[in-house]
């Protein structure tokens, strides 16, 4: 390439250094030990176990929280059963909406301090928690919140009816935003619930058991049980459970559906991905560099419509490729409480180790590994920013979703090899295309088989906005006016 | 039902396998002879419908269906797990044609599927009336599923527009929800009304720019394999509508854990065999849709084989 026609390549080797920018905790209160929140006051677990929840920036306890059992899981269906029965299905569809609208000005209210517990508990950047994670929670509730003497209008010729009692199983990659997706719009449908937060990150959630009592619902009317997986297939199997909302892997989401078979309860599953994003040559390439790192690097890569599969034009490949490395490099991996951070914490151990052990696969695989050289602290699970370039399709670091930020690349040539590849999975969560041709956008985004199409922009959420998966990437929707009938007969 | 059909006493959806019908009478064996100087009649063969084709099944089995007089009226094929897999490849292959057609053209052709339909309406009244329904009661059935195509034609360019929405998202994207076909649908159709059964099963299934196989009524298969000769010559594209016959309890299995099938249609059947599909299904987390109630038509029934698709795009200069 002549000098002249060399691409712009953006400086970021300046001598500039951030200074630290924490974060204070001090207004925040998180209790040494929570309990189970069932009909309205959290209460000890029947056999007394409790377990820890540790900070994956220090690895130290923030606190214990309970392990319920079946017997637990019992007594809060009895009591969502109860609230279900004697107040929540016969109270005025209007007043249900209010007290929704109630939890939504109580979180926004509080929403630092929730922005903090989320970072400790849960690893990701305070910048993500603060502007994404707790407004995207708040503003559910307050969306939902106006359904719930509105949901004849969205089902034309059919009566809308609640269900009964919802059991929801919640991931530990957006916690709170997570709990406000499944009880929202349950809530606004007429139904009650049993929640429970992923065992690694259930600070918010907790926290949510108190705005909900500061709230004033009838006791019962939402129920937050702490655990395992023990816990949550006890949830699936209650008989006296709905509806199972569900967020998290194919293979859990798998043994859900194979738990429900020949039951009438209803289900929705949100799982796993391994997202394409599809950059043509004719992008604003500098703006699809930022895409590609929003895509993949947003919450550590613990995201499940995360764009893991690059698939970048082969005339621009080289270019791009290296804009992406530059600015990589830029990326500040370390506390999550650091307003300058923009990778925090691999969630738990057990996940870091998942993660490397796909680095090492990809590796052996033959795949060429790229790592930035950021500094990571000593304490706390960390991993940089990763590429792997010289990949095959059939590749696991290609198939397989990771869940951390780690990213393969692969070319192609034209719009036909571009789809080929994306659709190449047994997943269907989401999908970017990057191209300045309208045109381009509605014949790429109506071949790529997935949910949820991000056209020149990637990993954006909105309560009113439906999201949900094809083929093994999930079933029904949540959000907006499709994600109601999840919770709802309609007769 | 208006009256019971020995072949469907016999072989309920759900029950066991049938022996292998050595010991049912061959259809040669009941063929009536003329009277003298009389013609010869031309008996149907009936086959399976995969690929826009008419081939026997490739196991080269057959089971016998009777006529209320306990008469044999037929040899069906008794179709295969690889008749289904073939079937399952046709589907697949008319998928991105079908489902790409503009809605104004499905519903065109569930059109001329219903015109079809209208034009041979004796031939299914007589076929419903061999296997023991009165006249009435055939005609009848045939007018309603004649209707119910022409029901779902007008639908096909409908749908999208009451289902899809624009979302008011709060940042500066333009941002919309539309619907798109599931993919390829498995069907177990209704053993009930055999014809009109099946056509309500299958319309919303294609309406929707789906690809199908399905597993005619066990007890009568006649109507639905016959069906497949209206669709022939409907502009229905080969491979979009794959029509197989067979036993139930042997195809159920197959129908449910194909790993290259979308969604699943359960026609009636009962709780076990529900949870043996539903527990199969969950291997590609397909799509379970059990139809309970024969005569429900509307366009949620479409909206059960549809998949949201949502779209962002950033508003700017």
């Amino acid at each position: 390439m002549d000098k002249a026609n060399a691409p712009h390549k953006l400086n970021f080797d300046t001598s500039w250094e951030y200074a630290e920018a924490p974060e204070s905790t001090d207004h925040i209160e998180i209790k040494k030990q929570y309990g189970l929140f069932i009909a309205g006051e959290f209460v000890p677990p029947k056999k007394g176990k409790y377990f820890d929840t540790i900070n994956p920036a220090t690895e130290k306890v923030l606190a214990k929280v309970a392990q319920s059992d079946a017997s637990d899981i019992d007594r809060a269906v009895k009591a969502a059963r109860h609230a279900y029965d004697t107040h929540w299905s016969k109270m005025k569809a209007a007043e249900r909406g209010k007290y929704i609208y109630r939890i939504a000005r109580i979180i926004q209210e509080r929403a630092r301090e929730f922005a903090v517990i989320e970072s400790l508990d849960g690893g990701k950047p305070i910048r993500e928690s603060r502007d994404v994670d707790i407004p995207l929670a708040a503003a559910h509730f307050f969306y939902s919140a106006g359904w719930a003497d509105k949901i004849d209008y969205a089902f034309p010729c059919r009566t809308p009816a609640p269900l009964g009692v919802a059991g929801q199983i919640i991931p530990w990659n957006f916690p709170l935003l997570m709990a406000a997706w499944k009880i929202a719009p349950a809530l606004a449908c007429g139904n009650t619930v049993v929640l429970k937060p992923a065992e690694t990150t259930p600070l918010t959630a907790l926290k949510l058991a108190e705005v909900i009592q500061d709230a004033g619902l009838p006791p019962g009317v939402v129920n937050i049980v702490t655990g395992d997986g023990a816990t949550g297939a006890a949830i699936v199997d209650h008989g006296d459970i709905d509806k199972i909302a569900f967020t998290g892997s194919t293979d859990v989401g798998r043994v859900i559906q194979k738990a429900l078979a020949g039951t009438e309860k209803k289900y929705t599953l949100e799982l796993g991905g391994k997202a394409a994003n599809i950059i043509f040559a004719d992008a604003a390439i500098d703006q699809a560099v930022e895409g590609i790192v929003n895509a993949i690097f947003f919450n550590q890569g613990h995201v499940c419509c995360a764009g893991s599969r690059l698939l970048v034009q082969e005339s621009v490949a080289e270019e791009v490729i290296a804009k992406l490395k530059d600015r990589m490099q830029t990326l500040i991996v370390g506390d999550p409480l650091d307003k300058n951070t923009d990778i925090g914490a691999i969630n738990s151990a057990a996940q870091l180790e998942r993660i490397n052990a796909y680095l090492d696969l990809g590796k052996k695989e033959g795949a060429a590994m790229y790592q930035t050289n950021s500094k990571t602290p000593d304490k706390g699970y960390w991993c940089r920013p990763t590429l792997f370039t010289d990949v095959a399709q059939s590749h696991r670091v290609v198939r397989e979703e990771i869940f951390g930020p780690v990213l393969a690349i692969q070319t192609f040539r034209t719009l036909d090899e571009a789809v080929t590849k994306a659709n190449n999975t047994q997943y269907g969560l989401s999908g970017g295309v990057w191209t300045d041709k309208g045109a381009k956008i509605f014949k790429v985004g109506s071949k790529i088989r997935a949910g949820v199409i991000w056209a020149n922009t990637f990993n954006k959420f909105d309560p009113t906005s439906p999201f949900g998966g094809y083929k093994e990437s999930g079933v029904g929707r949540e959000g907006g006016m499709h994600g109601l009938s999840a919770y709802l007969k309609l007769q | 039902m208006e009256k019971t059909i020995k072949a469907e006493a016999r072989a309920a959806d759900t029950g066991s396998t049938p022996a292998p019908s050595a010991a049912a009478k061959p259809k040669a064996a009941k063929a009536s002879k003329p009277a003298s100087g009389a013609r010869l009649g031309i008996e149907k063969t009936y086959k399976l419908y995969i690929g826009g084709k008419f081939p026997r099944t490739e196991s080269g089995r057959y089971f016998t269906v009777e006529d209320a007089k306990g008469d044999v009226v037929a040899n069906m094929c008794r179709g295969s797990r690889k008749d289904f897999r073939e079937a399952v490849v046709a589907a697949r292959g008319a998928l991105n044609g079908w489902s790409a057609a503009s809605a104004y053209l499905r519903s065109q052709i569930l059109y001329r599927i219903a015109e079809m339909l209208e034009g041979r309406a004796e031939q299914y009244v007589l076929e419903l009336q061999q296997m023991g329904a009165t006249k009435r009661a055939a005609a009848k059935e045939v007018t309603e599923a004649i209707d119910c195509l022409v029901y779902y034609a007008g639908w096909a360019d409908k749908y999208q527009q009451i289902f899809s929405s624009v979302n008011p998202v709060a940042s500066s994207h333009f941002n919309f929800s539309i619907l798109e076909p599931v993919g390829v649908v498995s069907l177990l159709a209704s053993k009930e009304k055999a014809l009109l059964g099946f056509v309500a099963d299958l319309a919303p299934i294609i309406a929707g720019g789906n690809t199908v196989v399905a597993l005619a009524s066990e007890a009568n298969p006649l109507p639905a394999i016959s069906f497949a000769e209206a669709l022939h010559s409907s502009d229905v594209p080969a491979g979009a509508v794959n029509i197989l016959s067979g036993y139930r309890s042997e195809l159920t299995e197959h129908f449910a854990s194909h790993m290259d099938v979308n969604a699943i249609v359960v026609s009636g059947g009962d709780v076990k065999e529900r949870k043996v599909i539903q527990e199969l299904a969950a291997n590609n987390i397909k799509r379970v849709i059990v139809r309970k109630k024969l005569g429900v038509y509307d366009p949620y029934q479409i909206l059960d084989l549809q998949e949201t698709k949502t779209t962002w795009h950033p508003i700017g200069g």
